[in-house]
Order: C-alpha cells, then structure tokens, then sequence
C-alpha cells in the first residue's frame, strides 16, 4: 500500500449533480433491473434522477468501505440522458435502462482515467471503452464510477491495491475478497445495483462469496475482453456482480457474444438466460467433488451441506464425483498466472503509461526504476515467479508441465459432465478474514484459492450464489459449475438455490 | 533452497525490475516456499498428454478472423496522450546509443 495515494482526487459527484432537486421515493439499494425498468415506463422517476440519486447515495456511503476510486457523473448523466429519450420518443429503452453499474478498475473507459488499483496508472486517461462497457451502455446501463481492487488484479484479500484496501460490508474489519473486492462490496453496499468484475482464477466468485451477493465467471471467450486489462490472457474473464441470480443473468447476456476486437470471442449464439429460470430443477443429477470436502471445516462445512439439502429438497439427485487432478490445481494456475503476467506487465516499460521514474540515466535504468517504483509487491513477486518459470532451462520443468496438468484438469471436468448436469461446490475454505490476517503469508494466500481455479483452468462457466452466513453474519457463497457455454444451466440452479432459500427464511 | 540470491538478482534483470536489498531477501524466501509447492508438479503423470495452451470449442477454422475492413485508426494524439515524456509525435526515451 501507498499512504501517499491513499485517496484519489475525484471521490466527489461534483455540483452538477450535487445541485440537481432530491427524490426521496427511491429505495436505491433495493434497484432490481425489473423494478427500475417499472418505475422508469411508469414515470415514476426518469433515468436523469435515478443516476443522480443513486450517484448521492454512492458518494455519501463510500467512506465506510473504501469501494470506488473514482465517480464518472458526466458518463453516467450522459448515459441517462438517452435512455429518457428512447423513452421520450416511444422507444424500448433497452433491457438494462436506467441500470447503475460499478466498473472495476481494469476494465478501460474512455475519457475516465483506469488505475488498475497501481501506482504505475494512477493518472492513465484510456483512449477507448471496453466492448463490455460499450454493450452496457447500448442497453441503456448507466456508469456510476469504478471500483477498487487488487493491483492488475493480483490477490485474494484487495489488500493490494495502492488506493487502500476495501472493508467487507458485512463485517467493516474484514477484507471483501478479491481481486474484485470493490466491485463486490459496491453491491453488497447497494451503491450500485450490478458491478463488472474480472476473474482469472476465482477473483469474481471469492468476493460475491464474502460479501453475499451472486457473481459469475461465464464461459472463457463468452464476454469479449477487448478493453479488460490483460493479467493472464488464456485465464482472463470479465463478469458480472449482482444481488439476484436475474438480474446477474440478464448483465450477462447484454454483454456476451463474438467480438471481431476479440479473437479468443466465442461465436456462440447467447440465449436469453432470464427467460429459462423457471425454479424446476428436479431430476436434475449434480455432482460433488470429494477432493474438495477432505479439508472443508467448521461454519462453511456445515453452510455447505446445508446448500447440499437444499438441492436435494429440490428434487436434484446429488452424488460425490471425483476430480482427481485437483491436487496439482494450485501448482499448475500459479505457473501459468504468473508466467502470462509476467508477459503481459511488461508494457509497463515508462515509455507509453503515464509513470516514468524522474531517477534514470539510461533507457535501462528508466526500465528497471519505472517498473521498481510503480508496482506493488503483489506484481513484482508474480513478475519474478512468472519470469523465472518461463527462463532458459526451466520452462519444460514449469511451465509445459502445468500446460499438460491443465489438460488433465480439464479432461477430469469433461468425464465428469458425462455424468451429472452441474457441480456444486465450495467457493473458499473460509468465510472473509481480517483485514492484515494473511498478508505475510503468500503461499496461505495462494492455497485459499483452490475451489475456484480448477473452474477457471477449465474454461468452465462457475458462479457464487448466497448460500448462507455464519453465526458472526459473515456471507458463503455456493459455488456451481456447468459445462462450456451451459451458461443457462448454471443460472437454472441458482436461481432454484435462492428462491428456495428466500422460501425458508 | 531452490532458488539462491544470485537467481533472484538474474530474474530480476531479466525482468527488468529494480528491487531493494529488502525485497531481493523477502522474495528469496517466497519463491522459494511457491516453488517447493510447485513441486507437485512433477507427481502427476502427464505422459502423452498434449499442453493446454488456451481453452477450446468447437468453432469455424476462420471464426478467430474479422473482415479485412479498413478502419478509422487511434491517431497520433490520442495515442500519446498519456505518454510519460511526448515530443514531435514521437514518445521520447532517454538516450539510447552514444554518438
């Protein structure tokens, strides 16, 4: 951390928003994308009010987790402005209209400067928008501001961000989860209604586990990631963070599909995820790996053969399934992360970026000063292990070896797609933990990730959905897992999962 | 150890990264500890099998291709608008060979 970039300069809304009238008929943490869409059609409120009561209520509550680094008002007005006018003039204001959205800090915006959650972007202004942003946008969502995270993406915990690490909503001494922390929490919060995230190796699924909402990794190559960040390229996803599995699904769809700026963009055709989720999940077979219960303990444990009954209560036949591989996951994703990190953060060089060190000389010591200054060391410690696995001598021992135990992981999920519909699963071995708790343990840190990186080499669709909170109110997630471009069926049972839980409470 | 400090020091110039006395010692002692993990590695038997480079499903040979279209470029100024040091629409770098 940077006590010298603790904050950033535009965490306020500024007096065009400040100076507009109140509403105070809005339940903004409440917003569903239905109810919005109800209120919007029905004048209650137009999109211009809603972006700046929800952008008021996001400034006001922000200092008690630290969520957004920055507020984009102009963008989200803008963005308001012409999802009333669709209305105005009879159109369909689109599937996401009036939506506020929170954006995490790798996902590039135009014209809205994109830190990275790093010291070496703090004042990087990108020249475009992300096709996820852009498709956002085209169905009428409207961009409060971006969020917080870990540096490039790289933690568990958003401990590593320079800007100051998040404070889990739900216990304020407690980390979010991570790398996506900001954006998770934002949701928890309510500040914002839905939040993009990414995910390389469960950076989505892990917060939306800790704070208690719903996130989802999609199919590798369902969301175009032209304009997300590249940490590791055949890893990197970008999904959404949302408060119900509906409105999860519906973000989704609005952003998915062939991208021509993407070449790993699925051609896949995208169905309308939403309209599938009926609650019939009976007969449906799921499976549980064993290799992931022999180390489940304590509150998660129980919460998680809770979830178990539920699914069965549902009509779904539940069976233990083997994951043989699992044991090498950690090994082989640390590998490969680091190795295409250590590759992708070299355009990080002090030519094109922004930072330059002012302590260089030659153009060598400008390199190796820049780098030493700008990135935290979260990034550097990834450099260096993804640098040394890929040098002379070493990359068939590391680097090819975990390339072909990811095709055993990945064959240990296909045979079993064979014999169940879903996996259900963990998502992290315990709920949030303190704020400062494992920071001086890497390989702690690393191993924590286990239940949802095997997901992630696989290329699978897996997502967290509330499964409960443990007797201190802290939030587990569920995790489910479905095969490539099953999208639908993993948004059926989760949806099942949560209307049964409401049912019960 | 599986890693002296003089890998460290190699790894880091490889890298191009400056690190202090204080790092070059914490980072000796956590690559060592990650790369002992990634010993297992070399438990599970992978003979035959093929590397994993990239997720993959079914799809056209030409599906990674968009039309060959011309299109309107970033242009000089946006792309050197966050240049740490620009000038003559070039990125200025310090000096790289000696007259």
């Amino acid at each position: 951390m940077w006590p010298g970039l603790a904050r950033l300069d535009r965490l306020t809304i500024g007096p065009q928003v400040f100076n507009l009238p109140y509403m105070h008929n809005m339940d903004i943490p409440t917003l569903s994308i239905d109810s919005i869409r109800e209120g919007l059609l029905g004048k209650q409120f137009s999109a211009a009010e809603l972006a700046t009561e929800a952008l008021r209520f996001a400034e006001a509550e922000n200092a008690k987790t630290n969520a957004y680094l920055l507020f984009s008002p102009e963008r989200a007005l803008e963005a308001a402005r012409r999802v009333d006018e669709r209305i105005a003039r009879g159109e369909d204001p689109g599937p996401l209209a009036g939506l506020p959205v929170a954006v995490k800090d790798v996902i590039v915006t135009k014209g809205v400067r994109t830190t990275c959650g790093s010291r070496m972007l703090a004042n990087y202004i990108p020249p475009y928008d992300a096709t996820a942003i852009q498709r956002v946008e085209a169905a009428g969502g409207m961009i409060l501001g971006k969020t917080n995270c870990d540096e490039f993406a790289m933690g568990s915990s958003n401990e590593n961000s320079a800007f100051g690490a998040v404070r889990n909503p739900a216990a304020p001494d407690r980390v979010p989860g991570g790398s996506s922390g900001g954006s998770a929490a934002a949701v928890a919060q309510g500040t914002a209604a839905v939040a993009l995230g990414s995910d390389t190796g469960g950076s989505v699924r892990q917060p939306a586990s800790f704070c208690g909402v719903v996130g989802v990794t999609p199919t590798y190559g369902r969301v175009s990631r032209y304009g997300l960040t590249a940490f590791a390229s055949s890893l990197d996803h970008i999904g959404p963070f949302a408060r119900s599995v509906k409105d999860a699904a519906t973000v989704l769809r609005a952003m998915a599909g062939r991208d021509a700026c993407d070449s790993t963009s699925a051609e896949a055709p995208v169905p309308d995820y939403a309209a599938a989720l009926d609650g019939n999940v009976k007969g449906l077979k799921l499976g549980v790996p064993r290799e992931y219960l022999k180390d489940l303990t304590g509150e998660t444990a129980e919460i998680f053969a809770q979830g178990i009954e539920r699914f069965r209560a549902l009509g779904c036949a539940v069976r233990e399934i083997d994951l043989p591989a699992t044991e090498y996951a950690i090994a082989c994703y640390y590998v490969i992360a680091t190795a295409e990190a250590s590759s992708n953060l070299a355009r990080y060089d002090g030519v094109r970026y922004t930072m330059r060190s002012s302590h260089a000389e030659t153009l060598a010591e400008m390199y190796r000063n820049t780098r030493g200054e700008g990135f935290g060391a979260e990034c550097k410690r990834r450099i260096m292990l993804g640098t040394y696995v890929l040098s002379a001598g070493y990359y068939d021992a590391y680097y090819l070896k975990a390339q072909k135990v990811r095709s055993l992981i990945a064959r240990d999920f296909a045979r079993a797609f064979r014999e169940v519909e879903a996996i259900v699963a963990p998502v992290s071995p315990f709920p949030a933990f303190q704020l400062g708790e494992k920071v001086d343990d890497p390989v702690a840190m690393y191993l924590s990730d286990i239940y949802t990186i095997t997901g992630s080499l696989a290329g699978i669709p897996c997502m967290s959905v509330p499964a409960g909170t443990t007797a201190a109110g802290l939030p587990v997630g569920m995790q489910i897992l479905t095969g490539h471009f099953d999208e639908t069926g993993m948004f059926r049972l989760a949806e099942a999962f949560e209307r049964k839980r409401k049912e019960e409470s | 150890m599986k890693i002296t400090e003089k890998e460290v020091r190699y790894v880091a110039g490889l890298a191009n990264l400056k690190l202090t006395e204080a790092e070059i010692a914490k980072f000796q002692v956590d690559l060592n500890g990650i790369l002992e993990h990634f010993d297992k590695l070399n438990l599970a038997d992978t003979d035959g099998v093929e590397p994993m480079a990239q997720v993959l499903f079914d799809a056209a040979e030409s599906a990674t291709l968009r039309e060959d279209a011309p299109r309107e470029p970033l242009g000089n100024t946006a792309a050197l608008a966050n240049a740490p040091q620009p000038g003559a629409g070039y990125f200025k770098v310090p000096l790289v060979i000696e007259k």
